[in-house]
């Protein structure tokens, strides 16, 4: 195997026969090139979809009221359910053990927000410091809503990418600057950016307390949200989930009175239960890329040996001149199977290499809803790679084995 | 140097069995110069193959430089061929890809020999056959007989006991076979031993014995007085 003579024998045999080796070689090449192509386009749409989904933390659930539509303990159809701080500081401190992080809401859906001369209409959330992870949003500068912003009434106000963009248009730094915010000033603290994009990003949060006192709202809050801490186990993380659910409707439908099975009075959104079509989609996505990819291989594979076996075909006659003058039936073996491997390595390392420079200098370019960064694990292609590698020799052993039964006669016979 | 004794061989063809050598007794001495004549499907061919080791007989005895030849493994046929045998064949036979000194090279690589002593060895044969000036040239690039002795140095190369040549001629036209028979001729008196399959009497003629086959049976086992080809060229 390690030879050098069989070396310059299996080189000069490559090397005389360029075009062979050269299609042998672009086929093989092919192969994994367009096995890298497809990898990384999987991984494109399954990173897409994951971001489409990213807007929120996966593990999510909000509460909010609505009307009653059945008649309980006397109370009637049609009441407005409020909620209140108190009903959010009981249900944290009853379910204290799933919550990782927790806030209630004050929203005005939409908020005028005036900058110099600059105007705009935004949602206001007033919200506890927890919302920024409930949210997923991220700092860009400053900070988000702190625990002193609400125990004393801060008028502070983190505003969203989108708005500062909007509102700052000649480049100045937002921090520390004022905006009038429904007829009221507030100091800019923080600007944040959203995964969720420009909708996520046409907001400003202010601390909870301060939006109570400014909209006189009193203690009511517009609704409660919660993410719930991490399992392992998806499946765990959804009992988990359902099972949070249900206490927090049970408690806040006795404390409200309504009655258990009213569906208009309470609503509770678990974005788990949606977060699991999102792991089947993706899972189905992977799996018609691996589909194809191994149909790649084995395509691959296929190509490989049908190759081998054409090129024994072709050398027939060279074979049995070289058995008449002395070469035994391993030695052919071993030479057929070297020069296999050798350009199936060769090439398939090529297609590899050019498959990923491809994803490299394309990938950042091709960007849309569906589709974020095309990139393949180097060491799934490299996998791939020695999988063909070994399939391409066994695909190319029988072809050489036969080559090895020919009768030398019979070989040279063949005019 | 060979000794072949109520040899027989017999091929399949569909559900008819052909017999083609009907007990064969021949013996070939050291040094000695026989042509095998005889009409297409005397079986002279195939008592070539057998001889040259790349056949198998059904029965009989065969041997050659005292060693039995029977029941080999590919293996060892293939290092037989190598040690006892140089083979001429009708279509030349070079592998077209290579130059002529790295053909006649070729048995001597399968003797595992080192890539600088084959060179120079295999040099060496191509003076002698007088092509020392083509040693890098493809065999697509010379004449018939000019492939000819290529294929006829590198029977020489690896030293063999015994030179087969299938219808050496047959390709050629009349000078060059008398050229290449030339050759042979001086190859036999530097002392090799020599078997030469033909159908044409004059190259038969120019052997010192000639053996004719007919429907697998030797007909006629008899010395001539050689002719030499040195005359003609």
């Amino acid at each position: 195997m390690f030879s050098i003579e069989r070396w310059q024998e299996i080189f000069e045999g490559l090397y005389k026969n360029k075009l062979r080796t050269a299609l042998t070689g672009v086929s093989v090449a092919s192969g994994i090139f367009i096995l890298v192509i497809l990898l990384g386009a999987g991984n494109g749409i399954q990173n897409g979809i994951q971001k489409q989904f990213e807007q929120d933390a996966v593990n999510r659930v909000s509460v909010w009221p609505g009307v009653t539509q059945k008649e309980y303990n006397g109370l009637g159809v049609g009441r407005s359910v409020q909620l209140h701080n108190a009903d959010y500081d009981l249900a944290t401190t009853l379910l204290k053990d799933y919550i990782e992080y927790k806030s209630a809401i004050f929203s005005v859906w939409s908020g005028n927000i005036v900058y110099k001369k600059e105007t705009g209409t935004y949602r206001v959330e007033g919200v506890h410091p927890d919302y920024q992870f409930i949210e997923n949003a991220s700092i860009v500068k400053g900070r988000f809503v702190n625990q002193s912003d609400n125990a004393n009434y801060e008028k502070n106000v983190i505003i969203g990418q989108k708005v500062a963009n909007d509102l700052f248009k000649n480049g100045e730094d937002p921090l520390g600057e004022q905006l009038n915010v429904s007829g009221m000033i507030y100091k800019v603290v923080g600007v944040y950016s959203d995964p969720g994009g420009e909708r996520e990003e046409s907001r400003v949060f202010i601390p909870i307390a301060t939006a109570q006192k400014a909209y006189s709202a009193g203690d009511s809050i517009r609704s409660m949200a919660f993410t719930l801490k991490k399992s392992d186990q998806f499946d765990n993380a959804v009992a988990e989930s359902h099972e949070f659910t249900q206490k927090l409707e049970t408690f806040l439908k006795a404390r409200h009175t309504i009655a258990p099975d009213d569906q208009g009075a309470l609503y509770i959104n678990n974005s788990l239960e949606q977060a699991k079509n999102i792991y089947i989609i993706t899972g189905g996505v992977q799996a018609f890329f691996w589909f194809v990819g191994i149909c790649t291989i084995i395509a691959g594979v296929v190509g490989v040996g049908n190759i081998m076996l054409i090129i024994v075909k072709e050398r027939t006659k060279e074979i049995g001149i070289r058995k008449a003058l002395g070469a035994s039936p391993i030695s052919i073996i071993t030479m057929i199977l070297q020069e296999a491997v050798f350009i199936t390595v060769i090439a398939g390392f090529s297609g590899l290499i050019f498959g990923l420079i491809v994803w490299e200098i394309v990938g950042p370019y091709v960007e849309a809803d569906f589709f974020t960064r095309p990139e393949v694990d180097f060491n799934v292609a490299v996998t791939t790679l020695v999988i063909l590698i070994v399939a391409g020799a066994f695909a190319g052993f029988v072809p050489a084995y036969r080559a090895a039964k020919i009768r030398p006669i019979v070989a040279l016979r063949g005019e | 140097m060979i000794e072949i004794k109520d040899l027989h061989k017999s091929y399949q063809m569909g559900k008819n069995s052909l017999h083609v050598l009907k007990g064969i007794n021949f013996d070939v001495k050291e040094g000695e110069f026989v042509s095998i004549m005889g009409s297409s499907g005397s079986g002279k061919s195939t008592l070539l193959n057998i001889i040259g080791i790349l056949d198998e007989a059904d029965e009989g005895s065969y041997t050659l430089d005292n060693v039995p030849i029977k029941n080999l493994n590919e293996t060892i046929a293939s290092q037989y061929r190598n040690k006892f045998l140089g083979f001429v064949f009708q279509s030349f036979n070079l592998i077209n890809y290579k130059t002529a000194l790295d053909n006649v090279a070729l048995p001597l690589y399968y003797q595992g020999m080192a890539r600088k002593e084959r060179m120079e060895r295999s040099m060496h044969y191509l003076e002698k056959v007088g092509l020392a000036n083509w040693a890098k040239h493809l065999p697509n690039e010379m004449s018939g007989g000019q492939k000819q002795r290529v294929a006829i140095a590198r029977a020489l190369a690896s030293d063999p006991k015994v030179l087969l040549a299938d219808e050496p001629t047959g390709a050629l036209d009349t000078k060059t076979s008398y050229e290449v028979m030339d050759l042979i001729q001086q190859i036999n008196d530097e002392g090799k031993t020599v078997l030469v399959v033909t159908h044409e009497p004059d190259i038969a003629e120019m052997t010192k014995r000639i053996v004719f086959l007919k429907d697998g049976q030797i007909e006629e086992d008899k010395l001539v007085n050689q002719i030499r080809a040195s005359q003609y060229v």
